[in-house]
C-alpha cells in the first residue's frame, strides 16, 4: 500500500468487484483520490476504466466492495442522488438528450437546485440564470457557438464537449472524465486539456480517463492504471510509465491486436 | 344557458369538457412525462365510482367529487410505485392489467353495484347548463395548469425523463420522483374527470371503464400530438363528438381509434400539433422562397 492510498480521499474505492456473466471487469481493484487532484486513469482497451465509472457513478452496482465519497458511504446511492452529492460525469458513449437544443441539455444541469423537488421546480417558470450559465459552460469547453443547435446535427467532438459541459454545470466535488479527447483533433484536444488543468488550478478534482497519453501526462499529477480490471500501477506519471509491468500491459496489448 | 344554446349543445359540450379533462389528464403521463398508459380507464373508473358511491350515500357533490380525485390519485399513486422499475415496453403491459384488474374487480363487488353498476346517481344541482360551465371552466383550468407546468422545471424535467431517463438521472434528476408525481397529478385528474362524467350520466358500470375506453383516451392523446395541450385539446373535442354525429361509431370504435392510432403513427408521429407545425414551416419556406 502507497501512503496515498492510505490517505482519507475525497473518493476512496475499496475492493471494487464487478462482474458480467463470466467477465470480471473489475477484480477487488482500491484506490483513492484526494481533494484537489487531477487523476489519469488509464489502461488498454477493456481494462475496466468506463466499468469503474460507471461504479463510482452508481449506473451498475458492484458485487463487492466500497465506495466512498467524502467520508461517506455511497455504494448503495441511487444516481441522482450520488450526482446531488457532488458527482459529475461526462460519459464515453454520449448521450445528449436530443428533444432539446445543446444550451438546454446545459441548462438543465445548471438548474440543478431547481429540480430538487418536483413541487418546487412547479412553482418557478424562470430559466434565464440557467441559461447564461450554461453558455458560460459551453463557452469554456469552446462550442458557445452551436448552443442553440440540435444535438442530432453535431459531430462527435461537438457531443463530446456537450457532455463535458454538462457535467461542469452541475457544479461537481469531483469531475469524472471519460475519455472527453476522443473525437478532438490535436488543437482542440490540447485546448480541452488546458481547459481540464485550468479547472483542476481552481480547486476542482478530477478523474480523467484517456487514451491520449501525451496529454495525460502533460497535465496528471498520478496515474492510476488498469489491465485486465485490475489495477497493475499508481503513482507518480514519468514513473509509472516507466514500470515494467505497465510497459507490458501497453505493449502485450498492441502486440496482440498486431497479431489479430 | 340552455335556452340560449340548446339541450342538445348542452350535452354535447359538457361530453367533450369531460374528454378533455381525461385526454388532458393522461397527457401529463404520456405526452408530458412519455410513460405510455393503456389502462387510464381504471382511475377514471376509480374516481366515478367513488365519488358516485360518496353522493348516493348523501355526501355533497363537491365533497364526492373531491374524494373521488383523491382516491384515483392514490391509486394511480399505488400502481405508479409498482411499476417504478418496470421498463417501457412493459409499462403498457403493465398499465393494461391495471385496468383489466380494476374492471375484474369493480364486477365482483356487490356493494359496487357489481355487473348492474350505480344507477340515479344524485344530480349536482347545478342544471344542465350549469353542470356544463362548471366542466368547461375545470378543462379550461387543466389546460392553463398543463400549459404553465409545461414551461415550468418540472416540465423540463419530464421532457429530460421523456427523452432519456438514464440522462436526467444524470443531471440530478430523482426520475422515480418525478414519474410518481405525473402518475399522482394524471390519475388524480382522470378521477375528477370520471366524477363530472358519473354526475353527468347518473348511471356508471364496469363497462364504462373498460379497455375501449383507455384507448380512445389514448388516442386522443396521440392524435393531438402527444405533449402539445392545444392539438390534444382538439383531438379529444373532435373524438369525443364523432359519436353523436356518426351512431355507428359506437359499434366500432376500438376498430376507428386503433386505426387511426396507427395511422398516426405511420405517417405523423407528430400527431396532429406535429402536422401543423409542419405545415406552417413549409408554407413559410415556399413564402420565402418565392420571389
Ligand atoms: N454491460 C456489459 N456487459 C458485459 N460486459 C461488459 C459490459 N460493460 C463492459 N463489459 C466488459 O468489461 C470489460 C471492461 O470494459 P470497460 O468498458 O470498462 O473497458 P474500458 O477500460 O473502458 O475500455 P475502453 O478503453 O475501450 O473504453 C470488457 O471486457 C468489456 O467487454
Ligand atoms: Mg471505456
Amino acid at each position: 500500500m502507497t501512503a496515498l492510498s492510505n490517505t482519507a480521499g475525497l473518493l476512496e474505492i475499496s475492493g471494487v468487484t464487478v462482474r458480467f456473466g463470466g467477465v470480471t471487469a473489475l477484480d477487488d481493484v482500491s484506490f483513492a483520490v484526494n481533494e484537489g487532484e487531477l487523476l489519469g486513469l488509464i489502461g488498454p482497451n477493456g481494462a475496466g476504466k468506463t466499468t469503474l465509472l460507471r461504479a463510482i457513478t452508481g449506473v451498475i452496482t458492484p458485487g463487492g466492495g466500497s465506495i466512498r465519497l467524502a467520508g461517506r458511504d455511497i455504494t448503495g446511492l441511487p444516481i441522482h442522488a450520488r450526482v446531488r452529492l457532488g458527482l459529475g460525469l461526462s460519459q464515453q458513449l454520449v448521450r445528449p438528450l436530443r428533444s432539446m437544443t445543446v444550451i438546454e441539455n446545459v441548462a438543465l444541469a445548471a438548474g440543478h437546485a431547481r429540480t430538487l423537488s418536483p413541487l418546487a421546480a412547479l412553482m418557478v417558470r424562470e430559466r434565464s440564470a440557467e441559461r447564461e450559465s450554461a453558455l458560460k459552460f459551453l463557452d469554456m469547453v469552446g462550442i458557445a457557438e452551436v448552443a442553440d443547435g440540435q444535438p442530432a446535427n453535431l459531430p462527435l467532438g461537438t457531443l463530446k464537449r456537450l457532455e463535458v459541459a454538462r457535467a461542469l454545470a452541475l457544479e461537481p466535488r469531483l469531475l469524472l472524465l471519460d475519455e472527453p479527447l476522443a473525437g478532438l483533433n490535436h488543437v482542440e484536444a490540447a485546448r480541452m486539456a488546458d481547459t481540464i488543468a485550468a479547472l483542476n488550478k481552481d480547486g476542482l478534482t478530477v478523474i480523467l480517463i484517456e487514451h491520449n497519453l501525451s496529454e495525460v501526462l502533460r497535465v496528471c499529477s498520478r496515474l492510476v492504471v488498469l489491465d485486465n480490471g485490475r489495477r497493475i500501477g499508481e503513482g507518480e506519471p514519468r514513473a509509472v510509465m516507466a514500470d515494467a509491468t505497465v510497459r507490458a500491459a501497453y505493449l502485450g496489448r498492441e502486440a496482440g491486436d498486431a497479431a489479430a | 344557458m340552455v335556452e340560449i344554446i340548446g339541450a342538445y349543445q348542452v350535452s354535447l359540450i359538457t361530453t367533450m369538457g369531460i374528454s378533455v379533462i381525461l385526454a388532458l389528464s393522461l397527457n401529463l403521463i404520456t405526452g408530458f412525462c412519455g410513460q405510455i398508459s393503456l389502462g387510464h380507464a381504471a382511475f377514471i373508473g376509480a374516481g366515478a365510482y367513488g365519488a358516485a358511491m360518496l353522493t348516493t350515500a348523501g355526501w355533497p357533490f363537491a365533497a364526492g367529487l373531491a374524494a373521488g380525485t383523491a382516491i384515483a390519485a392514490v391509486l394511480g399513486l399505488v400502481v405508479g410505485l409498482a411499476s417504478l422499475r418496470v421498463r417501457h415496453d412493459f409499462l403498457a403491459i403493465t398499465t393494461m392489467g391495471v385496468g383489466f384488474l380494476f374492471l375484474g374487480v369493480v364486477r365482483q363487488q356487490e356493494w359496487l353495484g357489481g355487473e348492474m353498476g350505480i344507477s340515479s346517481i344524485p344530480d349536482a344541482g347545478l342544471g344542465k347548463g350549469g353542470y356544463m360551465v362548471l366542466v368547461v371552466l375545470i378543462a379550461a383550468a387543466i389546460a392553463l395548469f398543463s400549459v404553465h407546468l409545461k414551461r415550468s422545471w418540472m416540465g423540463y424535467a419530464f421532457d429530460a425523463i421523456a427523452d432519456d431517463e438514464d440522462t436526467a438521472r444524470m443531471v440530478g434528476v430523482d426520475a422515480a420522483r418525478y414519474k410518481l408525481t405525473a402518475f399522482a397529478m394524471g390519475t388524480g385528474l382522470a378521477g375528477l374527470g370520471g366524477g363530472l362524467y358519473a354526475h353527468d350520466v347518473k348511471f356508471i358500470a364496469p363497462d364504462s371503464f373498460g379497455f375501449i375506453e383507455s384507448i380512445t383516451i389514448l388516442s386522443m392523446v396521440v392524435i393531438g400530438g402527444i405533449g402539445p395541450v392545444w392539438g390534444v385539446i382538439v383531438a379529444a373535442a373532435v373524438l369525443s363528438v364523432l359519436p353523436f354525429w356518426f351512431q355507428f361509431i359506437e359499434e366500432y370504435k376500438l376498430l376507428l381509434y386503433g386505426g387511426l392510432l396507427f395511422a398516426v403513427m405511420r405517417f405523423s408521429p407528430g400527431g396532429l400539433a406535429g402536422f401543423v407545425a409542419g405545415f406552417v414551416a413549409k408554407h413559410k419556406r415556399r413564402r420565402a422562397a418565392a420571389p
